[in-house]
C-alpha cells in the first residue's frame, strides 16, 4: 500500500512537469523594458515584439528584405516616395482592420510621441498620406537607403490606434501571430494565438510563454528539465554539453553585431593620452590582438574574428579589410617609430564575466609589446555616465547591430553621431557615410562604404575584435526552428516533431 | 470581527487585559516607528541620488536620442532640485502612489501587489521548513550535549550557513528536475491557479532559502535551552519526578523561546525582503530580483518604493514579535 501510494505521488509530481505540446517556452537572457515597440530600448523587447507585432515588412535568412503586412510596394524616380499597397486581411488584436490610415497613425505616432525611441529612423519622412482604404504613400525629405530596413524592425511594427494610450503599460494590441495576455516582471510574458491572423495556419502553438533567466547555467539546467524549449545565447563553454545531448539542438549563425575597444580621440582631457593622440600607437595594439585566440579561448570557435563593422552577414562586409596576422615585433616598431617603449592607458568596460574575461585577455596579449593596461571594470550605469562625460582613455565599444550598415558605422563613428562617445570625427568619413545613406543602390553603397573603411583603417578610431554570434539551444522534439542574423525567433513554421 | 480576532491575535488579546491593551500596544509601536520611516524615506532617496549614473541614459543605452533623454528627465522632474524631487514623491506616496518604472512603465504599487504574494509564500514556506528543521534540532543538541547528536546537528547548521546558494540551487535543480524530473526546476505557479504545483514549485527555493535560517535556529535554541537546562527550576522540576519529554517542552522551552522569536521575526523580515540568488536561480519573480535589477537600472521609484514597502513589512515584523512576547511569556501580561 505504501508503494502504491508513493508511486501515485511520483507519478503526480511528474505529471505537474509535463509540458503540453501546445504550449512553447522560451527563455531570455534579460527582462525586456517597456512592451511599446515605439519606446521600447532593448533587443529582448524586439525579441518579445516579434511574435506580437508584425511589422510593414520583415527579412529573410540572407538578410532581404520582404514584405509582412504591405503587400507589395514601388519607390518613385529618384526614392523619395514609397508607395505601400497592403494586406487586406491583416487584423489588429482588438478586430480593428490594418488599413491605410492606422499605418498613418502608427508612423506619426512613432513621429510624434515625446517618449518614442524611433524618431531617428523615421527621420527623413516629410509626408504621410492615405491613397485608400489599403494604400499608403511616405514622401521622404530625401532618399533615404536604410528607410525600408527600418520598417522590418520596431519602427515599422503596427500597433491599434485604440490601444495608442495604454500601450507599454501591459496593453499591447498589436497584429501579429501572437496576442498579449499577461505580463509578470522578471517572469514571464504569456501570449496566445491570435486566431484570425492572417497566416494563422503557420503559427503551430496555442500559447507561447517568454522567460527571462540571466544566469546561462539556469538557462540550460531547465532545457534540459523539459521546462522550457528554446533558449536564446547559451554560454560558449555550454556547447559541448548542448551538442552532446541527444535531447537537444544546438544552432548558430554570425550576428550583425560586434565587440571591441574605441578611443577616446576628443571628449575631454584623457583624449589627451599618448594612445588616443597617436595612430601608430594604435596600430600597434591592433597588432598585438590575436582574434583567433579570442575566438578559440571565450568564445570556443563561436566568436568569428572580426576586423570590420560588417559582419559576413552583411552586404557591406568587405573581406579586403579583414586580416592582419599578430606580429608583436611590427607592434614594438610602431611604438619605436612613435617613441615609446612602453605605452600605459586604461580600459573602461561594463562589469560582466564576458568582458572581464575579454579584456584580461587584450591586457596579456598587448603587454607582450610593452603595453601596460590598466582594467577598470564599472557597472553598468556608471559606465555609461564615465563614456557619456568622456571620462576614459579607451572602452569597450559594442553594438547589438542593423539590418542595414548605417546602423553599424554612422551611428558610431561620424561627426557628432548619437554612439559616437569618443567624438571621433573624420569630415571625409562622415561625408562618404553621409552619402552612403541617400543612395538606395547597393553596389554604390558598396563602395561608398569601402572607402569609408579604408579613412577608418587608417584612423582607426575603433578596434573590432569579434562579431557576436547568434546561438540557440533547443529541445530535439522541435522542427522547423531557423536561426536569423538579428537574433530575433521568428516563429513562422516551428512545430512540435510529428 | 474585530480586527484583534480577525488577526489572529486573541490569545494574546486574553492575556493582555483584552484587545485594547493589545491594540494600544500595536499603535504605541506604530507612532514610534513613523519618525522611522521618514528617516528611512530620506536615506533611501539620498543614497540613491549619489550613486553615479543616470537613470535615462542607462535605460537608452544605445538608443540614445538627446530630445527624448530630456523628455524623460522633464517628465520624471529629474531636473528639478533634489529637496523638490523628494517632496514630490513623498507627496504621491501619501497619496498612495509610488509611481511608475522608468523602464517598463509599470505602476511600482502593481508591482509590489504582484510580487507581494510570490515572496510571502516563498518566505513563509522557508521559514516553515527552517522552524521544522532548526528548532528540533537545536533542542536535541543541547539535550544530548557533547554527544554525537550534537556534533551532527552542529556539523548540519555550519553547512547549513556556509553552503553558498547559488551551488545547492543547482545541484537541486539538475537532481530533482534535470535528472530525476520530479520538480519544475524554476518557475512560479500562483497559489490560487493550481495549489500543489504552486508548492511543488516553491519547495526546491524555500528549501535552500531555509538552510541558513535552520543553522541560525538550530545554534540559538541550543544555546538558549543549554542555559534554561541548568537553571534551578528544571532541577526542582526534575526532582519532582516529571516526565523528561514534559521537563523540556513545557518548562525549558518555553522560557528558551523568547529570543528565538525575536530572531525568527526578524529572519522571517529579512526572508520577506527578497533572497536575490534564489530568486535569479529559480527563476522566482520576487522583491530580491526586482530590487536589485532595479538598482543597477538606476529606477528610482521602484528602488524607493520597494524598499519603503520591505521596511513597512520589517517593522510589522517587530510588532508581531512584542505581541508574541505576550503570548509566550505571562510576565509580561501584567506589566503592573
Amino acid at each position: 500500500m505504501k508503494k502504491l501510494v508513493l508511486s501515485a505521488m511520483l507519478a503526480g509530481l511528474m505529471g505537474a512537469t509535463a509540458v503540453s505540446a501546445a504550449d512553447l517556452n522560451v527563455a531570455l537572457q534579460d527582462d525586456p523594458d517597456i512592451l511599446d515597440p515605439h519606446r521600447g530600448n532593448t533587443f529582448v523587447g524586439r525579441m518579445v515584439f516579434g511574435p506580437m507585432c508584425d511589422a510593414l515588412f520583415d527579412i529573410d535568412t540572407s538578410l532581404n528584405i520582404v514584405p509582412r503586412l504591405v503587400a507589395d510596394w514601388a519607390w518613385s524616380e529618384g526614392d523619395t516616395v514609397l508607395t505601400m499597397n497592403l494586406r487586406r486581411d491583416a487584423l489588429f488584436h482588438d478586430g480593428t482592420p490594418v488599413n491605410g490610415e492606422a499605418v498613418k497613425a502608427n508612423l506619426e505616432r512613432a513621429l510624434n510621441l515625446p517618449e518614442s525611441n524611433r524618431k531617428a529612423e523615421l527621420a527623413s519622412i516629410a509626408s504621410i498620406e492615405v491613397l485608400g482604404d489599403t494604400q499608403v504613400a511616405i514622401t521622404l525629405k530625401a532618399p533615404d537607403a536604410a528607410f525600408l530596413a527600418n520598417l522590418t524592425d520596431r519602427a515599422g511594427m503596427m500597433v491599434s490606434p485604440a490601444s495608442f494610450e495604454t500601450a507599454g503599460e501591459g496593453g499591447l494590441v498589436c497584429a501579429g501571430p501572437y496576442k498579449f495576455v499577461e505580463r509578470i516582471q522578471n517572469d514571464r510574458i504569456v501570449m496566445e494565438k491570435f486566431a484570425e491572423h492572417w497566416d494563422a495556419d503557420n503559427y503551430y502553438f496555442d500559447q507561447v510563454v517568454y522567460r527571462p533567466i540571466p544566469d546561462t547555467t539556469v538557462r540550460l539546467a531547465n532545457l534540459q528539465s523539459g521546462d522550457l524549449d528554446i533558449i536564446e545565447r547559451p554560454a560558449p563553454n555550454d556547447m559541448a554539453t548542448i551538442e552532446g545531448d541527444s535531447n537537444l539542438v544546438f544552432d548558430i549563425v554570425t550576428g550583425l553585431g560586434f565587440y571591441g575597444v574605441n578611443f577616446n580621440m576628443g571628449n575631454g582631457d584623457r583624449s589627451q593620452s599618448p594612445i588616443n593622440q597617436d595612430k601608430r600607437l594604435r596600430e600597434a595594439l591592433n597588432l598585438t590582438i590575436d582574434r583567433n585566440v579570442l575566438n578559440d579561448v571565450l568564445g570556443m570557435g563561436t566568436y568569428p574574428p572580426a576586423y570590420q563593422p560588417f559582419s559576413t552577414a552583411s552586404w557591406a562586409y568587405n573581406p579586403e579589410f579583414d586580416g592582419g596576422e599578430r606580429d608583436i615585433e611590427r607592434a614594438k616598431a610602431l611604438m619605436a617609430e612613435a617613441g615609446h617603449e612602453s605605452v600605459s592607458f586604461e580600459i573602461l568596460y561594463a562589469n560582466n564575466s564576458a568582458m572581464q574575461s575579454l579584456f584580461e585577455l587584450v591586457q596579456a596579449m598587448a603587454s607582450e609589446a610593452g603595453f601596460n593596461i590598466t582594467l577598470r571594470p564599472t557597472e553598468f550605469a556608471a559606465y555609461v555616465d564615465e563614456r557619456e562625460a568622456g571620462n576614459f582613455e579607451v572602452s569597450q565599444f559594442g553594438a547589438s547591430g542593423r539590418i542595414d550598415p548605417d546602423g553599424n558605422f554612422h551611428r558610431y563613428l561620424a561627426c557628432g553621431s548619437a554612439g559616437n562617445v569618443g567624438n571621433y570625427c573624420n569630415d571625409e568619413l562622415t561625408d562618404l557615410l553621409n552619402q552612403a545613406r541617400v543612395i538606395n543602390d547597393v553596389d554604390q553603397r558598396k563602395a561608398l562604404y569601402d572607402q569609408a573603411q579604408q579613412i577608418a583603417a587608417e584612423d582607426l578610431p575603433a578596434l573590432y575584435f569579434y562579431y557576436t554570434p547568434r546561438t540557440w539551444a533547443y529541445s530535439a522534439n522541435l522542427e522547423g526552428f531557423v536561426a536569423y542574423a538579428d537574433g530575433v525567433l521568428r516563429l513562422a513554421g516551428l512545430k512540435p516533431k510529428q | 470581527m474585530e480586527l484583534w480576532q480577525a488577526t489572529g491575535l486573541s490569545a494574546a488579546c486574553r492575556f493582555a487585559k483584552g484587545p485594547d491593551a493589545v491594540l494600544k500596544l500595536i499603535l504605541r509601536r506604530i507612532i514610534v516607528a513613523l519618525p522611522t520611516l521618514i528617516i528611512l524615506s530620506m536615506i533611501i532617496f539620498g543614497l540613491q541620488r549619489m550613486l553615479p549614473g543616470d537613470p535615462i541614459q542607462t535605460m537608452m543605452a544605445e538608443e540614445s536620442d538627446p530630445q527624448v533623454v530630456e523628455f524623460l528627465r522633464e517628465k520624471y522632474r529629474l531636473n528639478d532640485p533634489l529637496p523638490m524631487q523628494y517632496l514630490a514623491w513623498v507627496g504621491n506616496v501619501l497619496q498612495g502612489d509610488f509611481g511608475s518604472s522608468l523602464r517598463t512603465g509599470i505602476p511600482v504599487t502593481e508591482m509590489i501587489l504582484q510580487k507581494l504574494p510570490i515572496t510571502v509564500q516563498l518566505a513563509t514556506m522557508a521559514m516553515i521548513m527552517a522552524l521544522l528543521i532548526g528548532i528540533p534540532a537545536g533542542i536535541l543538541a543541547a539535550v544530548h550535549k557533547n554527544s554525537a547528536i550534537d556534533y551532527a546537528a552542529n556539523a548540519v547548521a555550519l553547512s547549513g550557513m556556509s553552503v553558498p546558494n547559488f551551488w545547492l540551487g543547482i545541484i537541486l535543480i539538475m537532481v530533482f528536475a534535470v535528472s530525476w524530473k520530479i520538480l519544475p526546476a524554476s518557475g512560479y505557479v500562483p497559489i490560487t491557479q493550481d495549489f500543489w504545483l504552486s508548492i511543488k514549485s516553491m519547495l526546491m527555493p524555500a528549501f535552500v532559502l531555509s538552510t541558513a535560517v535552520a543553522a541560525y535556529l538550530m545554534r540559538h535554541t541550543r544555546s538558549a535551552m543549554l542555559s534554561v537546562l541548568s537553571s534551578d527550576y528544571i532541577r526542582t522540576a526534575r526532582a519532582k519526578g516529571l516526565l523528561s519529554n514534559a521537563v523540556i517542552i513545557r518548562h525549558a522551552l518555553r522560557n528558551a523561546l523568547m529570543p528565538i522569536v525575536t530572531l525568527a521575526t526578524l529572519l522571517f523580515g529579512d526572508l520577506l525582503a527578497g533572497a536575490v540568488l534564489t530568486e535569479q536561480i529559480f527563476v522566482i519573480p520576487g522583491f530580491g530580483k526586482l530590487i536589485v535589477d532595479a538598482v543597477f537600472t538606476r529606477d528610482y521609484a521602484v528602488v524607493q518604493g520597494v524598499v519603503l514597502f520591505t521596511a513597512i513589512g520589517f517593522i510589522a515584523m517587530n510588532i508581531l514579535a512584542d505581541v508574541l512576547y505576550i503570548v509566550i511569556n505571562p510576565r509580561l501580561r501584567h506589566p503592573q
